[in-house]
Formats: C-alpha cells, sequence, structure tokens
C-alpha cells in the first residue's frame, strides 16, 4: 500500500462531544415493494460496523405496503426498523423521501448513515445531506469504522477514473454519510428467527403539497443483471472486435453465465455499456470470472478481484491479470476459448447421463 | 422568457490520468483540462430549449481563472451569460461547500440576469464522480430536483410544467415536476453540437462576469473551501491486487489444456451449485 498523499487538518481535529449520536442507520431501497439487493448488502456490511461500534443496526423503509420489508430487513440484520408506508410513498419522489429520512435521522441520530450508490440512493443521499447538512462520500467500496473514541466511518472509494483508492473521513459532522456501490458487499443470511422492534413514522407531505408527479416507470425488457450474475465470462481487448464476443456467448451458455466486458472493449463499441465491468461500469463478485483477452488494468482489478474463481485467458505470459486468477492459461484466445466450450459441454452432458436415473425419481 | 443556468466545471481529463507504475503515484502533468461532459450535455438541452421555446441561458462555473477557457466554449455553442465564481477562499471545497456557494451564485444570476426557470448540472463529474452537487444546489434553491435525465420531453410554459425522462438501473421514469427544476444530465439526453464560426469569434471577444468573494455579502466564510467541507481525504492509495496462488494449465493442444481446465473445475464446488 502506497500512500500519496496526507492532508491532515489537525486544527480541526478536536472532536465536539457526539456521544448522542449513536447507531448504524441502512435506507432501504425499494420499488413496487421489491427491496433492491444492495440494502440487503449493506445491512450485511452495516452488521459488522454496529457490531465494531457496539450499536444498534437500524434500517428505514420507506414506500406503499412495505411492511414485508422492515421483516425481511430484521432477518437480513437490523435491530430496529422504521416504517413509513403511505400511499404518496408509493414511488420514490425527492421531497416526500427526504422529508421522512430527515426527521427519522433527527429523532434518531444515527453516526453513519448508509445508502446504495444508485440513481435514487445518491438522489436521496445528496439532498439529506445538504439539508442536515453533514458530510457524505459517494461510491464507496471499502468501509470500516475506527472503534471508540474516534468512532470515525472510514469510507474508501475509488478516485481518478478508478486509478486509485481515496480513504474521506468527516470529523466534525454527524451523522457520518455515504452510498456503497452495489455488488460489492455482502448479505447476511436470511435468518427469520431473528427478533427486532418495527417503529411507525408517519409521511409528512400529502399529495397536494408534492409538486412532481410519476406519470409512468418502463421496466427494462432487456434488462442485463452483471452485477448480479454468478459465472461471468468477459472479454477485452485481446478480442480485437465485436466478432468473437460470439465465442464467449457460447462458453458462457454452456456454463449457465452472462457476458461481462472490460472497458477497452466497450468504448470501442464492440457490446454495450450495461457489460462493462470496473470503472464507470459494475463492480461484480461472481462464483467464476473467466477474463478472456482482457490484460487486467487496475481499475478492471477492481471491479472483479473478488470475485471466487478467477480463470484468465491471455497471449502475454506477463498480463496483470495473471497475478489475481486462480486458473492462467498463455495462449491464444482463438483456440482455446472454442475447445473450452466443446470440453465444457462434453462434460455437463456425461454428468447430465449419470444422473438421468436420480431426474426420474424426482 | 425562460431563463435556464447551466452549471459547467472545468476538470482535468482524469481519463487521461496515469499511474507511475514505479512509484505508484498519479502522472499529472500533461492532462488536459476540459469542460465536464456531463455539463456539456446539459449546455446542449438549453440551447434546444432556447431553440424551440425561447430562452436565456446563462453558465456558470466554480473555479480557478483558467476555468474561463470553459466558459468561453459555452458561449461559442450558444449561451447568452457566463460567469465565473472564483476566489482562493472557494478552493478546497467538497460537494456541501460547492452547493453552498453555486445556490448562492444562482440567486445573485436570478437578481442580475433575471429569475430563473430551469438549472441544468451534469450527472457528475470527471474528477469527483459524487452526482451529489447537483441534488445540493437544487436542495440549496428549494428547487424540485430531477436527476438522471435521459430526454426532456415537453416544457410547458403556461402552466409552468416539464416533463422528463429519467434513467434508472431498472428502467425509465417519466416524471411531470412544476419549475422552477434542477435537472442533472446524462449523455443520453442529447448529442452535442460543435461550435459554429460566429459563435467562436463571439468567444473570443467575450469576457465572462467575474464575483468573487467580495461579490456576496451574505456570505458565510466558514461554509467556503476546505473550512465550509465535512469531507476530508484521510489518504489515497493504489490498490494491490489480492494475492492468490495461480495454477498456470499448459499443454501442447486447446483441447488438452481446455480438457485440464475442466478437470480442475470439477474438483471445485462449482458444479455442484451450478447443476453443471
Amino acid at each position: 500500500m502506497v500512500e500519496e498523499s496526507k492532508k491532515d487538518s489537525s486544527k480541526q481535529d478536536e472532536m465536539p462531544d457526539w456521544s448522542e449520536y449513536r447507531g448504524v442507520m441502512i435506507f432501504i431501497e425499494q420499488r413496487a415493494g421489491e427491496a433492491k439487493n444492495v440494502s440487503w448488502q449493506l445491512l450485511g456490511e452495516g452488521r459488522k460496523l454496529a457490531d465494531k461500534l457496539e450499536v444498534e443496526l437500524i434500517a428505514l423503509v420507506i414506500g406503499q405496503s412495505v411492511d414485508r420489508l422492515a421483516t425481511d430487513a430484521i432477518a437480513y440484520g437490523a435491530d430496529r426498523v422504521y416504517l413509513a408506508d403511505a400511499p404518496e410513498l408509493n414511488e420514490y419522489r425527492t421531497r416526500p423521501y427526504s422529508r421522512v429520512a430527515l426527521h427519522v435521522i433527527r429523532e434518531v441520530k444515527p453516526e453513519i448513515v448508509l445508502f446504495g450508490a444508485t440513481a435514487t440512493g445518491r438522489d436521496l443521499a445528496g439532498a439529506i445531506a445538504t439539508h442536515l447538512p453533514t458530510g457524505l462520500t459517494a461510491d464507496c467500496t471499502i468501509l470500516d469504522v475506527e472503534p471508540h473514541p474516534s468512532r470515525l466511518l472510514l469510507a474508501s472509494r475509488p478516485a481518478f477514473s478508478e486509478k486509485m483508492l481515496a480513504t474521506i473521513l468527516c470529523k466534525r459532522y454527524r451523522p457520518q454519510m455515504a452510498t456503497a456501490r452495489a455488488g460489492v458487499f455482502e448479505a447476511a443470511p436470511y435468518d427469520s428467527a431473528r427478533k427486532g422492534e418495527v417503529q411507525k413514522v408517519s409521511s409528512l407531505l400529502s399529495e397536494e403539497e408534492i409538486e412532481t408527479r410519476v406519470l409512468q416507470f418502463i421496466e427494462a425488457t432487456d434488462r442485463f443483471h452483471l452485477e448480479e450474475a454468478e459465472i461471468i465470462v468477459a472479454g477485452g481487448r485481446g478480442l480485437g472486435g465485436p466478432e468473437p464476443f460470439k465465442l464467449l456467448q457460447e462458453l458462457a451458455d454452456a456454463l449457465g453465465g452472462v457476458v461481462g466486458a472490460s472497458r477497452a472493449a466497450v468504448d470501442a463499441g464492440w457490446i454495450g455499456h450495461a457489460h462493462q465491468v470496473g470503472q464507470t461500469g459494475y463492480t461484480v463478485r461472481p462464483k467464476l470470472y473467466i477474463a478472456i483477452g482482457i490484460s487486467g488494468a487496475v481499475q478492471h482489478l477492481v471491479g472483479m478481484q473478488n470475485s471466487d474463481c478467477i480463470i484468465a485467458i491471455n497471449r502475454d505470459q506477463d498480463a496483470p491479470i495473471f497475478k489475481v486468477a486462480n486458473y492462467a492459461i498463455v495462449g491464444d484466445l482463438f483456440q482455446i476459448v472454442p475447445a473450452l466450450t466443446q470440453a465444457v459441454r462434453a462434460k455437463r452432458s456425461a454428468a447430465l447421463s449419470q444422473q438421468v436415473p436420480h431426474e426420474v425419481v424426482e | 422568457m425562460l431563463h435556464i443556468v447551466v452549471c459547467v466545471k472545468q476538470v482535468p481529463d482524469s481519463r487521461e490520468i496515469r499511474i507511475d507504475p514505479k512509484t505508484n503515484t498519479l502522472i499529472r502533468d500533461g492532462v488536459p483540462a476540459i469542460a465536464n461532459f456531463y455539463d456539456m450535455h446539459g449546455l446542449e438541452e438549453a440551447l434546444r430549449i432556447k431553440e424551440t421555446l425561447g430562452a436565456k441561458v446563462t453558465v456558470v462555473c466554480m473555479g480557478p481563472p483558467p476555468a474561463v477557457k470553459s466558459l468561453k466554449q459555452c458561449i461559442s455553442l450558444g449561451a447568452d451569460e457566463a460567469v465565473l465564481i472564483t476566489d482562493r477562499g472557494f478552493a478546497g471545497a467538497d460537494t456541501l461547500a460547492t452547493s453552498y456557494v453555486l445556490g448562492l451564485s444562482i440567486r445573485k444570476v436570478a437578481e442580475v440576469f433575471g429569475q430563473v426557470d430551469i438549472v441544468f448540472c451534469g450527472k457528475q463529474t470527471l474528477d469527483g464522480d459524487t452526482g451529489q452537487v447537483g441534488p445540493g444546489v437544487a436542495c440549496r434553491l428549494d428547487l424540485e430536483q430531477l436527476t438522471y435525465v435521459s430526454k426532456v420531453e415537453q416544457i410547458d410554459v403556461e402552466t409552468g410544467r416539464i416533463t422528463v425522462n429519467r434513467l434508472l438501473e431498472d428502467g425509465v421514469e417519466v416524471v411531470e415536476a412544476k419549475l422552477p427544476v434542477l435537472i442533472t444530465a446524462l449523455k443520453e439526453l442529447n448529442d452535442v453540437r460543435r461550435a459554429p464560426l460566429p459563435g467562436m469569434i463571439r468567444a473570443a471577444r467575450f469576457q465572462p462576469t467575474i464575483w468573487t468573494t467580495q461579490d456576496f455579502p451574505e456570505l458565510d466564510r466558514s461554509k467556503i473551501g476546505l473550512k465550509g467541507s465535512p469531507t476530508i481525504v484521510a489518504k489515497t492509495w493504489v490498490p494491490e491486487s489480492k494475492q492468490v496462488s495461480t495454477k498456470f494449465v499448459e499443454g501442447q493442444t486447446a483441447e488438452e489444456i481446455a480438457g485440464k481446465l475442466v478437470e480442475q473445475l470439477w474438483k471445485t464446488e462449482l458444479p455442484v451449485r451450478f447443476g453443471w
């Protein structure tokens, strides 16, 4: 770890008495009563932070007909849930949501508040931090806390087009707020036996007082869940054009995975942005990641190195991608990939024929 | 006539910043300063509204004096007025301090150049990458905030209502709001034009209005610059790759290598997990 700079505002280091601010709060983002995965991931990470600080993990659920999410939040690790359930909170709109969130934050006084770094999370967190006011760190990929007495949130995020990481502190204001990237943190296993308390809070604006209307929501039909995929077959500059992505798609199909890409391949227009891993793309942590023709620039590595198993195929034996790979193949991807697809298909059909009796029984 | 303010930041093109592989530090030399490109999509949309409905377009930029370059670029494209907010006292601002100063500046723009109906910001900047200043400015000015806008569907000047499409992770939301609003622009909003020759000539002679801390009598100095910024950068570092023991799979032919790899994979928990 090489530190590039260390700015210390020592004059401002005497911290005020923050003893009335305790607890870690997570905003639970949802649409039509379905929570976004990032919310459960943040509860998982928030649980660790709360345990280190020996405080409660608090969930904030806002929406309409969302009481099931309060139950889920407890099962995913929350000790206490603040639940605002009202017709005017059905769709996310900045003012009614931020009014409720501000009210709860001012009453409960958590020391840390976390949101998903999604469109909604960033929109809401940006409004709340300005109103409070307090510091807000965007798009974190590493979260930690210093123990008592400083209790500082160490919010780390990619900087300079993801070529570096920066740790951001908020010493002079409470709560400490951050948005955190989807797909980076792990949700705790769902435990329906967990106990917690649900407190209802009211909506603070009537429909007549709200100047925005959501006229329509058109769900993306070609929605592509790269950050949720468990197997990703990703291609980079080494593919040389859009055509070879077909080879990757065949391998992905054989494995039951999806196709990802490096920034170089996306920038070249060989494949859509939705497939991009790393910088301004998605951070992924699938069970299996196959990097094909990807050299492994820092920004790509940050986006995928937490995958459980990494296979890299590259012509250049010195490619940085090999440093993070569990299995490395130095060779021509145009020969290796089709051979690998064949080998996987053969192995799977062999395995399938052995399993037939079991399936018949089922 | 509508009055539209466009917030523009001049940023180092961080896509051009490289890491020195020996020292693991940033190489900043020779990195060009450009107008944040999301902001330019905001300007383009403002200019299109100007052309279809009639509007005055004022560009506001907070930054050091060389940022005049980006303001001149905006003038060359068709903006009517440009204001540079510059003072050493504003330097080192995080998103909270920035939104405070931009909020004051846009209030002053309204006093000097007329009441503001729409404020455009880029969805985020290339150097900060936070996307927090837009919502911050909306709060400061008590504007309805419409973030991540991919299309301006309609503006009804009579009723003072605007309809936009917001491009979210899971789909497109069509939202109607009452003016005045703040919009954060995505690159999907439009294609940015090239400057026409008359615009370039106007820009060459154009001198932007310059405001410093002296121009804001109500300015609270505890809310600007480093002092007014709650967040501080404690350290920056180049992430190390995770240490793994890499197994090189080798063979005479592609088929042999593929076969060996598949054998290895089938020894892991993956086949059971995925039902291969």
